[in-house]
Order: C-alpha cells, then structure tokens, then sequence
C-alpha cells in the first residue's frame, strides 16, 4: 500500500528525513514511531504529496506520489498535524466543504461554529473527514492527541473495526502504549532514518516470565516460593516455567486462576534504547539529524 | 472548488464587513457635502467631487476616487494576502491538498474569488454611491470639457458638451471598468506573496509596501525612467473618461500595464506555489 525507496528530504541544511525505505502492507495497521521531530510528519506530508522529496521514489496503492497523487489520494483519508477546519462555519459546513459531494451521517452535529469545539471535538471532525470517502488507506498523523481516554479508546476501535473491513492504517505517533495495542506492524524512525520495520509480536518478545493473577495470591506465592521475581497485589510474576505449565500446577494445587499470559518486553524499552533522548532536545553534543550513524539494528527480520 | 470558494467568500463575515466600510466612507463624504453645501473647488480635493453638488449621478465615480488611493488597495491586498496563506494559517492548506484539490486549480478557484471580491466590491462602492448621490444631491446638466467636468452654471465661459444620462452612465462604467482592473493587478501582486508566505498579514502588508514605493517612485522626478512600467502610475487615469474627449492614451497605458502585472504575478504565484513544499 506504501512503499517508499531511498527517500530523502532536505530543507536547506537540514536533513529531514534520510534514506528511508518503508513498506506498508495491505491489512496492516501500521504504526509509525518516532521522538518529536524525528522525521514522521514530513514523511507523512511527502507521502500525502504536500511535500517533494529531495530524492528517492513514493508508491501510494501502487501508483507514483507525486506524479500521481490526484488518483491516489481520492481513496486515500488523511489527517495530518492535527485537525483544522474554518472556525467560522459549523462542523456541518466544514464536512460539507471538504466533500461537498457526500457526507457521513455525524449524528447529533450541530450549527455551531468549529472554533467552539473543544480540541476533542476538533478531532473527531478531523477523523470523520479523513473517513468521508470510505477510503482504502488512512494515513493519520497522531489521531488520538488531545483526546480523552475514552477518546482514545473510541478511536482505537473504530480503527481495528475499519481495518477488519478492509481498510490499511497507517498512523504517526510517540504514544507508544496506544501503539502496542493497536497496531500489528511498527517502523521507528530516529533523526531521519527508519532505524527498524517489524511485526509488532517480532518486537516484543517474551522474556521467559510468565504473568499471573490470582484472588489466592498469598497461597500461590507460597506453592511458587522462589519462582515469584515479583509480586504487585494479586499479580505474580513467576520465572522457570511457561504459562501452560503453571497453569496445570497451580489449578492441580487447588489454586484459581484469574489470567494467565507470558510477559512480553514493552514496546518502550525497545523505542527507547533505539532512540535515544527526544530529538527536540538541544543537547550540546547533538548536531544536526543525519550527522550521527543509524544505531546498528537495522530492519529486523 | 470554484463554487466552494466562492461560498467561503460569501459566508465571511470579513468580506462583508470590509465592504460595508468601503461603501461606508463615501457614504459619509456625501452627506457632509450635502449638508455644508461645500465641496472642493475645482482641481482640489478628489476629482470630481466638485462637479457631484451639481449632480449626484456622479457620485459613483467620485465615491471610487474617494476609496482608490488607501481604502480599496488595503482591502484587496488583505483579501488577496489571504487567499493561499489564510489556508496554510488555519491548517486547512494540507487538507485542501490532500483531498485532492490540484494546486492550480485551486490557486485558479482563488483567484476567481478574489476577481469575485474586487470586482463587487468596486460595484458596489459605485452602486452605493450613485444611490446616496441621486438622493442627496441634485441632477443639474452638466458641462464636460477637455479638462474635466463642471456645472454648466458655473462654467459658461469653458467651451463643453452636455453631458446626457447615458453618457454619464458609459462614463462610469468605463472608470468602474478601470479601477476595477487596476485592483487585480493589486490583487495579483498579494496573491503571488500569499503563495511565499505563510502569514496573510505579510502578504498583505507586502502588497502595500510594493503600492507605497510605486507611489513614492511615481511621484519622484529623478524615477521618471521607471515611472511608466509601475503599477499605480496609471492609477488616476480613470479620470480621463471624465474629459471630451476622452482621453484615451493613459487609460489604455493603464489597462495595459495592469494586464501585465496580472499575468506575471499570477503566473509566479503559479510556479511557485505548483512546486512548494507544503509544511504548514
């Protein structure tokens, strides 16, 4: 659905964005990852045809961006850096002035003028735009900021819902919790450059531990005595075994069981040891993006 | 696009807001006249308004000499600033773009809605002013003569032709015609800086400052080498369908020159904008 080949973004001295080869597959939801300033939003705006490479090749639904980005970008939704609509029209107007052709029935919208939306509010719009035209791809620029939790959550359902019935996500952010639980597939870019393009499950790897929860906590601590690295209320965190195993012993021992799952590292330890401090941090040894080496990962299997 | 663009015109308060100021200030000109009975003597003051005591069916024409010096490039300088840069302002630059609006149609949509907004606005001014003159004033014959106007009561002693109604009329519309094609030379300069800039304030303010210096130039003796290729220095010439007979050489130097300023700033504006890296 993406695939982008050597792609280089210069703004004056700046390297932007370096030699990045993306490949976003049809069915994914992709999430792609960076610090702040790392790179994302251009790659986003080259992508969408806003912005002109420097040099290096853009296939969006297997056609040439931007040569011809007028015939991609119809089934193509977007929201990039935010949501913007005319503060002076209702939500009405604007979802009629972005596709004057059809509209999504936004039940309970009303006559008043965008700029008394909450940032929310805003976004929903934004979204709901993006969604106008059933599009085949989404590409979203941190769709959950400035959204409540149930927001994100909303979002986040109606994403995998889309993606079940067809449509590739492709979504920016440095939310990286929000990531793990959405996305099936993540790049992380650093200072311009894709330093990794996996399976999210290749990406976080079970450590050999297992989790459990258990209303007989005490007890199973006992029957597990040197097993247990930690405990945190009704949850153990047992070494040596794996989850089948444990399970039959616990339940054999008369023990119940509430969940049961191997631990997995978290995504952020992993984006963190890539990355390395926030890009928008000045620090003095920093430089300029693209003057520092890729760190040594590369693209994982 | 052309028709949303249009309706975003017409849904703007701003819009109608900056009309009703241009229509505002000749409006108020005419009812001081009207109660002091005092206008500007002959070749003081804005031209023509002498001759409108006399009759106010030239009212129109004065009430567009009245707003062309400031009023009127500033409100199409900060309309045309706008256009491009107002988008990339409110964010919705991006997502015009990546709907997809191809660029040069909608660099084309705007400048039809900016056409569209000078053009009315210089209407209207005259449509305003012809009602607050026909009211206000009276409809005494008039004299015109190779310097200009003036009441044939007054100016007996100038050899002129009468003026009829329609002549008045195609007189207007010619100096409508004028200014009207002088503002899209304004218009097309802001709209050029509106494609550079992110800020409409700077694209308009950038269009002004081009208007001051072209009127300084203009003005200056020792510029005079420059002064025929700038764009305000045709400005006045729509006077001239106000002499018998008109005197048509400023006023086609003028059209002409504004027709160049139009195709070459709207042609910038074109490559530049085709070709830019959209971050805002």
């Amino acid at each position: 659905m993406i695939v982008t080949r050597g792609l280089t973004k210069r703004f004056g001295p700046v390297l932007a964005v370096d030699q990045v080869d993306l490949d976003v597959r049809e069915g994914d939801r992709f999430g792609f990852l960076g610090p702040n300033g790392s790179g994302k939003t251009t790659v986003i705006r080259m992508l969408l045809g806003l912005v002109f490479a420097t040099s290096g090749e853009i296939e969006v639904l297997g056609k040439p961006i931007p040569s011809r980005v007028r015939e991609v970008l119809p089934r193509v939704g977007a929201l990039v850096e935010g949501p913007s609509a005319y503060g002076h029209l209702s939500g009405r107007a604007n979802l009629a002035l972005i596709d004057a052709a059809g509209q999504v029935g936004l039940a309970g919208i009303d006559g008043r003028p965008v700029r008394k939306y909450s940032l929310g509010m805003r976004q929903r719009l934004g979204l709901a735009a993006a969604l106008l035209r059933a599009p085949r791809l989404l590409v979203l620029d941190e769709p959950t900021n400035g959204l409540d939790p149930q927001g994100i959550r909303e979002i986040r359902d109606l994403l995998v819902r889309l993606n079940e019935a067809g449509t590739t996500v492709f979504l920016s952010s440095h939310q990286l919790a929000e990531v793990e639980q959405l996305c099936t597939r993540v790049g992380i870019v650093n200072r311009g450059r894709l330093v990794l393009q996996a399976e999210l499950s290749a990406l976080r790897p079970v450590t050999g531990r297992v989790i459990v929860r258990s209303p007989d906590a005490d007890r199973a601590a006992a029957e597990l005595n040197g097993q247990v690295a930690s405990r945190d209320g009704d949850q153990l965190v047992v070494t040596g075994t794996d989850p089948a195993a444990l399970n039959a012993r616990l339940v054999t021992a008369g023990l119940r069981v509430i969940e049961i799952r191997p631990e997995r590292s978290s995504l952020e330890d992993l984006v963190l040891e890539l990355t390395g401090p926030g890009a928008d941090r000045i620090d003095r040894d920093a430089g300029q993006p693209g003057d520092h080496p890729p760190p040594a990962t590369g693209d994982a299997p | 696009m052309i028709r949303v663009e249009l309706v975003k015109l017409v849904r703007r308060p701003r819009t109608w807001a900056s009309i009703l100021l241009l229509c505002a200030l000749p409006t108020v000109v005419a009812v001081f006249i009207a109660v002091t009975h005092v206008a500007p003597s002959p070749g003081q003051g804005p031209a023509l308004l002498s001759a409108v005591l006399a009759n106010g069916t030239l009212y129109p024409a004065a009430a567009l000499a009245l707003v062309l010096p400031i009023f009127l490039p500033i409100a199409v300088s900060l309309m045309a600033g706008d256009a491009i840069a107002g988008e990339a302002t409110s964010g919705m630059l991006r997502y015009l773009l990546a709907r997809p609006v191809g660029r040069t149609r909608l660099l084309a949509a705007k400048l039809i809605s900016v056409i569209a907004y000078v053009l009315g606005a210089v209407v209207l001014v005259a449509v305003t002013g012809y009602a607050t003159g026909a009211g206000l004033f009276g409809t005494k014959p008039l004299l015109v003569t190779p310097h200009g106007l003036a009441a044939s009561s007054i100016a007996t002693s100038l050899s002129g032709t009468p003026m009829t109604p329609a002549d008045i009329a195609m007189r207007t519309l010619g100096a409508v015609a004028f200014i009207g094609v002088s503002m899209l030379g304004v218009a097309a300069i802001a709209l050029f800086l509106s494609t550079l800039t992110d800020s409409s304030l700077g694209a308009a303010l950038g269009a002004l400052a081009a208007l001051i210096t072209s009127g300084v130039l203009v003005a200056l003796n020792s510029a005079a080498v420059v002064s025929p290729y700038l764009p305000t220095r045709y400005w006045l010439a729509w006077a001239d369908f106000f002499r018998e007979p008109i005197l048509w050489r400023n006023i086609e130097r003028g059209f002409a020159i504004q027709g160049v300023y139009v195709v070459v700033f709207v042609a910038a504006a074109w490559a530049n904008f085709a070709t830019k890296d959209v971050t805002s």
